[in-house]
């Protein structure tokens, strides 16, 4: 049976990034559903956040207004030690980066250059040009070459084993080979990125199908603030492909079809640059009033930018234009809807992306550790993963160090991984019963109605109902293409299972939460309520039906007041 | 409109050889080619593999050869191939896995062959390298790579020559020994100053053609040439002296 000290889940960022803090003496390995550079980190666009204080209009930049804006801009349920921690940690993580290769656009002078983003106080933002993401992942997958981190890729995790409160290793599903195999692990990293695709417009890569949160949620890890969905302002319309905030952040105007740069009745003094919650929140209001084109889309205007700048700093915004809308930024506006982009909440951990679970750690989109609170700041999460995405290697190797190996729990994950291999016996053994796309299909539609910007009992209600009408039909799902090999058919079957729990569990907590906070915006609760819900939503999963409960957000420094932009 | 499309099957495990099925799609809006190949998987035959993820041309899963020409499948217009018949083939110069997928560890070892990182020379500095963009304005024509592998399949080098390292590994070298912030030794080429790495190159320049993000890897193959050749003039003048 292959088996790790610890064991990373997950070939983006944060993985990565977790994969090469982890101390050099253990054993470690990175299991990937797609080889690393196929991760959707690669498409992050804009940048990453650090106060460096490099462009002129930054000189007065700290960490501490990065961290003050990153919780005002969460809408006060970020924790705030957290949040420090984090932006504490971002300026060497700037430099770290750079140190070890990333190619950061320059200003004059050679410092790292810096553009504005949304809600931040001044130009914080790092990039290379629109591709960030992009180049970070290239370089720690080449930092990765260069430290010899052992991969498996294309294995899909498909289910946590926790003994005791104890994790004990993973079952996978060897995508080359169609076997169901075991794998042992004293420590656990889940890296496992977001669940966009539960969602129909998105921003999110095909593989975002979110199944590690899901897979720790059945594994009785809590799932914290869930019910936190962003929305980013700016996809390409019908594609729903990241048009960055970058854009904006250089200067991009979005325009109804009055020709108003409408965000001056939302955000008057912020403008295009206020948080993506109220940015996509005006777009959406804006085309609901009929004021966007066809009643489906608004323009984002980089023309006054021009061609030079254009070609320079956003290159890959007008390659994707081109590629995929026929236009061209330098002399037609681009036509941008709201999509689904981020998870704020995600695997409930502390500081350390330690979970309740011994051994078993998260970092990245898909924990929850407390700094994006009910709104993420764009420019945060790449942050996020490299902060946090280390912080869990380091922290996983010294569990490691410090605990004892688990006798004999060969036999244990042996049975646990028939138990996957009987589940998949079954689907391939029906010769009909209902097809899992056609679900997935039904399960997007339902979240993008009832679940989105704009939300109130009744539609949430109604999506709890459909939701659990899924769950039963997914129990007739059956295997149509009776090969196990590279089977995505399988691979969206195993998967859906936990995008059904994840659609639940936002639902249930959007729900419940009676009241308006950064991303989840209640038609019937329309103002935010700090004297009953300035609270985390904890979903643990009891006997297969989510359990709701509360807990305290960390308010060191700021009280909380009204966020205005 | 209605396409036919002819698509190349083969499981390794089952299948004494290749063939193609063909499989007929009708579609009235615009569709990526990526979209088509899975409407036909999920309504058609779910048996049928290839690789994707971003749709957006960034991650690099997705290249196959359409009607003879080297893409990405996601922005692939099918509208746009002018035709109603696809043919579509996986990468050559790599074995096939199943269907549309290859196996690409040749092409990921001929990256790690090259020592695909920053040497980084003196210790961390607290606030960074300063170096002026223009420096590195030398090295983005080449950070655009996907590492989709186009170049290395259309590569009759590759084809022909198992030592061949392939234009992106060595395209990705270039990116590194021109990164003013490398200090790489020059003894360090010595691994591609053969007909494996730099003098491989039949420079009939394939790779620069179907690069879905316009890396132009041979340029970096012939600049890394010239550099040797400079280095080895040097030496030669240095040592006559």
């Amino acid at each position: 049976m292959i088996s790790q000290d610890i064991l990373v889940v997950g070939g983006g960022l944060a993985g990565l990034a977790a994969a090469l803090s982890c101390d050099p003496n253990l054993k470690v390995a990175v299991v990937s559903k797609v080889h690393p550079l196929r991760s959707h980190s690669v498409a992050a666009q804009g940048g990453i956040n650090a106060a460096l204080g490099n462009s002129p209009d930054g000189r007065d930049d700290s960490w501490e207004r990065h961290a003050f804006d990153t919780i005002k801009g969460s809408d006060y349920l970020a924790d705030q030690d957290i949040a420090e921690l984090m932006c504490q940690k971002a300026v060497s993580a700037i430099y770290e980066l750079e140190y070890l290769g990333v190619p950061f656009s320059r200003f004059p002078g050679g410092v790292i250059a810096q553009r504005p983003f949304g809600g931040a106080g001044f130009p914080r933002t790092c990039y290379a040009a629109d591709r960030t993401g992009l180049v970070i992942l290239h370089t720690l997958f080449e930092q990765s070459i260069r430290k010899q981190v052992k991969f498996f890729n294309e294995w899909l995790v498909t289910k946590l084993i926790v003994k005791d409160g104890k994790c004990l290793g993973v079952v996978v599903y060897d995508l080359a080979t169609g076997q169901i195999v075991p794998v042992r692990a004293r420590a656990v990293i889940f890296t496992t990125g977001g669940y966009g695709r539960v969602y129909s417009r998105t921003t999110n890569a095909y593989i975002n199908h979110g199944s590690g949160i899901g897979i720790a949620y059945k594994a009785g890890v809590p799932l914290r603030d869930m019910e936190f969905v962003q929305f980013h302002p700016t996809s390409l319309f019908g594609k729903n492909i990241l048009i960055t905030e970058g854009a904006r952040g250089e200067g991009g105007y979005l325009v109804n079809n009055k020709g108003k740069r409408f965000l001056e009745d939302y955000a008057p003094s912020a403008m295009e640059l206020a948080p993506r919650d109220i940015v996509a929140r005006s777009i959406q209001t804006e085309i609901d009033k009929g004021n966007g084109f066809d009643n489906q889309y608004i323009h984002l205007d980089l023309r006054h930018i021009g061609e030079e700048k254009i070609k320079k700093r956003l290159p890959g915004i007008r390659e994707i234009c081109i590629n995929f809308a026929a236009i061209d930024p330098v002399d037609t506006p681009i036509p941008i809807q709201p999509a689904q982009h981020y998870s704020m909440g995600g695997i409930d951990v502390n500081a350390k992306c330690a979970s309740l679970v011994e051994g078993f750690f998260a970092a990245g989109e898909c924990a929850c550790v407390g700094v994006h609170g009910a709104n993420r700041l764009g420019g945060n999460s790449l942050l996020d993963t490299v902060v946090f995405g280390k912080i869990s290697g380091e922290e996983a190797s010294i569990y490691v160090k410090g605990s004892e190996e688990t006798n004999n729990s060969e036999k244990f994950l042996l049975e646990e991984a028939l138990e996957v291999k009987a589940r998949i016996e079954e689907w391939e053994k029906r010769s009909s019963g209902v097809r899992v796309h056609r679900l997935l299909e039904e399960l997007k539609v339902v979240m993008s109605e009832n679940v989105g910007i704009f939300r109130k009992k009744k539609d949430l209600t109604e999506a709890l109902e459909k939701i659990s009408e899924l769950k039963e039909d997914y129990k007739r799902v059956y295997l149509y293409g009776k090969c196990l090999r590279y089977s995505q058919e399988l691979v969206n079957i195993l998967e859906f299972d936990s995008m059904l729990d994840l659609a639940e569990v936002i639902t249930l907590g959007a729900l419940k939460r009676e009241e308006t906070r950064g991303s989840h915006y209640r038609l019937d609760f329309k103002e935010r309520n700090d004297e009953n819900w300035l609270k985390h939503t904890l979903v643990t999963c009891k006997e297969g039906k989510p359990q709701i409960s509360y807990s305290g957000v960390n308010i060191s420094k700021y009280k909380p007041e009204e966020r205005k932009y | 409109m209605e396409y036919l499309f002819k698509i190349f099957r083969y499981d390794p495990l089952k299948d004494e050889h290749p063939y193609f099925e063909d499989y007929s799609f009708e579609t009235k809006e615009k569709k990526s080619l990526l979209e088509a190949l899975m409407e036909i998987r999920n309504e058609q035959d779910s048996t049928l593999a290839f690789r994707y993820s971003c749709r957006e041309a960034i991650c690099g899963s997705c290249a196959m050869v359409i009607n003879g020409n080297f893409d990405m499948a996601c922005r692939t217009e099918l509208q746009k191939l002018g035709s109603s018949q696809i043919v579509i083939e996986p990468l050559p110069n790599l074995e096939i896995q199943k269907d549309l997928v290859v196996d690409m560890e040749p092409f990921w070892q001929a990256l790690s062959q090259i020592k695909p990182y920053i040497f980084p020379g003196e210790k961390m500095q607290e606030q960074g390298h300063r170096i002026e963009e223009k420096e590195m304005e030398k090295i983005f024509q080449y950070i655009n790579c996907i590492m989709c592998g186009c170049c290395y399949s259309v590569c009759p080098v590759v084809s022909r020559d198992e030592r061949y390292l392939g234009a992106a590994a060595l395209a990705k070298l270039y990116r590194f020994v021109k990164d003013p912030r490398d200090k790489r030794p020059f003894s360090s080429l010595s691994g591609v100053n053969t007909e494996g790495g730099v003098w491989g190159c039949d420079t009939v320049f394939r790779c620069n053609e179907v690069c879905p993000k316009e890396v132009r890897p041979a340029d970096g193959i012939e600049a890394l040439r010239r550099k040797l050749v400079v280095e080895k003039i040097k030496r030669i003048f240095r040592f006559g002296r």
